[in-house]
């Protein structure tokens, strides 16, 4: 007992010294510019040549430091310079490789060529690949390594042009997955040969270290220490957005020499887990079972915080650390929280400085105002909370199989089905139900932001909606059954052989979470009589069906690499049809006219040609209706008082840089909200000694008693 | 007893050997080589030349049991079976499919197990005796009759009730601990309060429930009631003799899970963002990441065995009688 009254009193002797019980942190870092946030699951890839998700990106866009990256402001979307001193010049020529001018028509443009110059002086992180001694390690020297940070000597040199030469040529290793090496090597000049040697190359040597140096890349050519060349084959404007990706980050060779040492495998020291970056961060620590540590690159110089934005920046206060050296922040801290409550709590609890919103406490966090609007609930208000919404650069469809007999086609029976489907299907109620209203009404694979996308009721699909005062209005479920019945079925019963139709929709949603929206996806079809078949199935034999085109109807979704109408439109181009070729057509959708236009409009600078080819194939898709439209899901984003410059960006995945925290108004909104209560501590002991002394009473009351 | 030990150790060969077998056959009629190609490579721009590669890399190329293309001993060894199940005896687990070292992720994460697991189960194992003697004690009164009350409501409540309860009462309403979270060293303690509490906690109905059973069988005995004659205090029946006496059917209960406390918890553990092991498989089953999931199992049949071996010891410990032959 003495022992335990003992424990109390050291408990709460600690409490007086100020650090906070529930504080998840070392309290030595009270105080200091750290950002603190989590990430959900742990990322696959750190290697700029493989990684390609969300996740990934989220860390490496900070590490990496690309020719290019997306204003942080500006909208919409504008490319400018990060590692490049300029906008890369492009030149054209044709095909016997003869100059041609800016405004030389398309087909005459057999290459571009992309010269980039970059900053000159800029500098890696601190990493053990650039002291050259330890280039040439035993596997005993790294005896007790089990971390990069073990290794004591680091180093760090100049970029170079080279550097970037290099990643280009690492895009096609066989060795790596790089997601993008297949429309890579449709585009640059010689990259497809170049991956043919390096293959024979690996081939004859499995496990010889790759000198990637020692076989010729034609299209990719270094001038000198700070600018290099790329040829594209015709023109492809959109590989601007390409150069803004971490696929196109320097490289120094080293860092491969490096990691290509015994034992180095072994310990987990791959390039794909510990980067080596030129861009504003670097990883101090590295668990991605646990918790990733960006801490500023001490080298990183070259950039300010941007001077100009949109009208109204300067008045929402983020123009106020325009000019000043970038990053603002010291470190950013990730913690892998897996779970949506203890990470909705440790945000209330001021232990994160941002947060989204799960469904569950949506309507704790927010209220939505007559009008529409959303704003923080007054709880959160209270608290300095503000909250920040953008639509998603992404579209999240329904789409019908082109090759199937029933909806797919082009016929008018099928075509007629598709459209009563569109209609009878309620998307602005399933955004309200399932999605807590975030998330707008799609008519056309083009969300807002992306150029084609046009506003009011030019932007309205016709087919599915009416254009009521400015606004989109539903078409009535009787417009549908109408359509419904001069498609062959009438009342939902097909008029040939008086069955009634059933629609089959594959989906990898099951299990009691996903049955009211299944049961909502049902009476959708029960409007015009048409029954749906749910077939719930898990992911692997769901993408097994869409690539064999065994579907009819499916859900679907998809992220923008780049913000350009053609990443969305190449998704129903005929040529990426899923069956056939493999391509990202899920549909299969299949239409002359619209893949003519396609390929067309894929290439031209945005102006009024641009959309005016846009408009015609929107028209196009909307009358043959491959998707159910669906929905361009909204982030929302909750963010503490303390943290400043935020404005969403859904393209710049470097956002961090910009941000600036009050770690002073933090500590003290944490010691405010934090306050430990000592009462359960004295209740719970007070009770146990209690009945310690109620028992010791009673056991010598029967040993008295026997 | 070493001639017992070599030929329990000699039985769980062919034993391991079915388990492996069995995970792997499961494994594989779920999914195949090209489904978890596609898992790790996801749905964007994947062509079957980048699918075909993946699986070339990491051996999944290969026939599942039978490579009837080679001689006679590369007909059973050129195989995915062979080559992911053989090195696993000698303790050699390869790598993950995102090319992590599995040996080392296991090396890392039981540390983080061990501190949830090890705590709750020997503070467990006192709460859960020292609250059956209790009952016990006071059998047939309204003491007993509410500690078994108790119990049976502590069983009906699911265990993600006391996490969620528990993180609720304890870190969002008095602020006493940490969240969720996890830290090395000495830092780790605030973080393992809360998930050995609620761990404990959660135990108490089933576990006392059985003891008392144990207890109560035993206390009616004839060695309890001349304990009793010959004047020793109730106490000391219970804990000297009575405790000694059901140790066997406590240990046949206790003793296996002791080797699994290094497998760790996967509810607890993705509540708590403990990285043990348990959150290592249930992620490398969502992942379809087959190098993970078979090294667990096999690795949980090797402690399981290890668990039963041991029990059989423990026998031998507290009840002079047993003899292993």
């Amino acid at each position: 007992m003495k022992s335990l009254l003992l424990l109390l009193s050291l408990l709460l002797l600690t409490a007086c010294d100020g650090a906070l019980w529930n504080s998840p942190y070392s309290s030595d870092d009270d105080g200091k510019s750290i950002l603190y946030t989590a990430f959900t699951e742990r990322p696959k890839h750190l290697d700029p040549a493989q990684a390609y998700s969300e996740n990934e990106y989220e860390f490496l866009a900070h590490i990496y430091s690309p020719p290019l990256q997306y204003h942080y402001l500006k909208r919409p979307y504008q490319l400018v310079p990060l590692a490049a001193r300029d906008m890369p010049r492009v030149s054209y020529f044709d095909q016997n490789h003869k100059p041609l001018p800016l405004t030389a028509p398309d087909a005459r443009i057999a290459y571009s060529v992309y010269e980039i110059r970059i900053k000159p002086y800029m500098r890696y992180q601190p990493h053990p690949a650039l002291v050259p001694a330890n280039l040439y390690l035993k596997e005993s020297d790294l005896a007790g390594v089990y971390s990069l940070t073990d290794i004591a000597a680091v180093g760090t040199r100049t970029v170079s042009a080279e550097d970037y030469a290099y990643q280009i040529k690492r895009l096609v290793h066989p060795r790596l997955h790089t997601p993008i090496a297949g429309v890579m090597m449709e585009y640059i000049v010689g990259l497809k040969d170049y991956a043919e040697s390096l293959q024979a190359a690996h081939k004859a040597q499995p496990d010889a270290f790759l000198d990637l140096n020692a076989f010729p890349l034609s299209g990719v050519e270094v001038v000198n220490a700070t600018t290099y060349r790329i040829t594209i084959k015709g023109k492809y404007p959109q590989f601007a957005y390409w150069l803004a990706m971490p696929f196109f980050s320097p490289m120094p060779q080293e860092a491969e020499r490096f990691y290509d040492q015994p034992g180095m495998k072994a310990r987990n020291l791959t390039l794909d887990w510990w980067p080596i970056g030129s861009g504003p961060y670097y990883f101090s620590e590295n668990d991605p079972n646990r918790r990733m540590v960006l801490s500023k690159n001490p080298y990183y110089d070259s950039e300010r915080y941007p001077v100009e934005g949109e009208p109204g920046d300067a008045e929402a206060g983020l123009l106020q650390d325009a000019g000043k050296p970038l990053p603002l922040i010291e470190q950013i801290v990730y913690t892998l929280e897996k779970e949506t409550i203890p990470y909705w709590n440790k945000f209330l609890q001021g232990y994160y400085d941002a947060s989204g919103i799960s469904s569950d406490s949506f309507d704790q966090a927010v209220q939505v105002s007559v009008g529409g609007e959303a704003n923080v609930s007054d709880a959160m208000q209270a608290q300095g909370i503000s909250l920040n919404t953008a639509v998603s650069t992404s579209t999240m469809y329904t789409g019908f199989n082109w090759l199937d007999p029933v909806v797919g086609g082009d016929s008018a029976r099928a075509t007629k089905l598709r459209r009563a489907i569109a209609i009878a299907v309620d998307f602005e109620e399933f955004i309200s139900i399932f999605a807590n209203g975030r998330g707008i009404a799609a008519q056309s694979p083009i969300p807002p932001g992306i150029f084609g996308y046009r506003n009011g009721c030019d932007g309205i699909n016709r087919y599915v909606y009416d254009c009521v005062s400015g606004e989109a209005k539903r078409k009535p479920i009787a417009e549908a059954q109408k359509l419904l019945a001069q498609a062959g079925y009438p009342g939902g019963v097909d008029a040939q052989t008086g069955q009634p139709l059933v629609i089959h929709l594959d989906t990898t949603a099951n299990g009691v979470g996903n049955k009211s929206r299944l049961d909502w996806i049902r009476k959708q079809f029960d409007k015009i009589g048409v029954q749906l078949d749910v077939r719930s199935t898990d992911y692997n034999r769901f993408q097994d069906k869409v690539r064999r085109g065994d579907t009819q109807m499916f859900y679907y979704g998809w992220n923008a690499d780049y913000p350009d109408p053609e990443n969305f439109f190449f998704l129903l181009h005929g040529p990426q049809g899923k069956v056939k070729y493999s391509g990202e057509n899920a549909s299969n959708y299949d239409s002359p006219e619209y893949d003519r236009l396609f390929e067309r409009m894929k290439n031209m600078e945005n102006g009024p040609e641009r959309q005016a080819i846009i408009d015609r194939m929107l028209e196009i898709l909307r009358r043959d209706s491959p998707w159910l439209w669906g929905f361009h899901p909204k982030s929302y984003v909750l963010q503490h008082g303390w943290l400043h410059n935020i404005k969403p960006n859904i393209m710049a995945n470097n956002r961090l840089k910009y941000w600036r925290v009050d770690p002073v108004q933090r500590e003290r909104m944490r010691h405010e909200w934090n306050r430990p209560a000592y009462w359960p501590l004295v209740l719970g002991s007070g009770l146990l000694v209690l009945f310690g002394w109620w028992m010791r009473r009673v056991l010598r009351m029967r040993e008295q008693a026997n | 007893m070493i001639a017992y030990l070599v030929r329990r150790i000699l039985y769980a060969i062919p034993i391991l050997i079915g388990v492996n077998l069995l995970t792997f056959a499961l494994f594989f009629v779920v999914n195949t080589p090209d489904d978890m190609a596609r898992m790790q490579l996801g749905i964007k721009r994947v062509t079957p030349e980048a699918i075909d590669r993946w699986k070339q890399q990491r051996g999944y190329d290969k026939p599942l049991f039978l490579n009837t293309g080679t001689g006679s001993a590369g007909t059973f060894t050129d195989t995915i079976f062979w080559q992911k199940s053989a090195s696993m005896f000698v303790f050699d687990f390869g790598y993950s499919d995102d090319g992590r070292s599995i040996s080392r992720e296991i090396a890392t994460r039981m540390g983080p197990s061990l501190a949830i697991a090890l705590p709750t189960f020997l503070i467990g194992l006192v709460v859960y005796v020292s609250f059956a003697l209790l009952m016990t004690l006071f059998r047939a009164t309204a003491l007993d009759l509410a500690g078994v009350a108790l119990c049976v409501l502590l069983m009906s409540i699911s265990g993600l009730f006391y996490i969620i309860g528990g993180q609720f009462l304890v870190s969002k309403l008095w602020h006493l601990v940490p969240i969720s979270g996890y830290a090395g060293g000495a830092d780790s303690l605030k973080f393992v309060v809360l998930p050995i509490l609620i761990g404990v906690v959660g135990g108490i109905g089933s576990s006392s429930r059985w003891y008392r059973t144990i207890f109560l069988d035993e206390i009616g005995k004839d060695y309890v009631r001349t304990a009793r004659a010959k004047g020793l205090s109730e106490l000391r029946v219970l804990f000297t003799h009575v405790l000694k006496n059901a140790l066997i059917p406590i240990l046949t209960g206790v003793v296996v899970v002791i080797p699994l406390l290094f497998m760790g918890s996967l509810l607890t553990e993705s509540f708590f963002g403990i990285p043990g092991l348990g959150s290592y498989t249930i992620d490398a089953i969502n992942a379809q990441d087959f190098s993970v999931v078979r090294a667990m199992v096999f690795l949980g049949s090797v402690l399981y065995i290890a668990g039963l071996i041991l029990t059989d010891v423990s026998y031998t410990v507290v009840d002079p009688r047993v003899r292993l032959r």
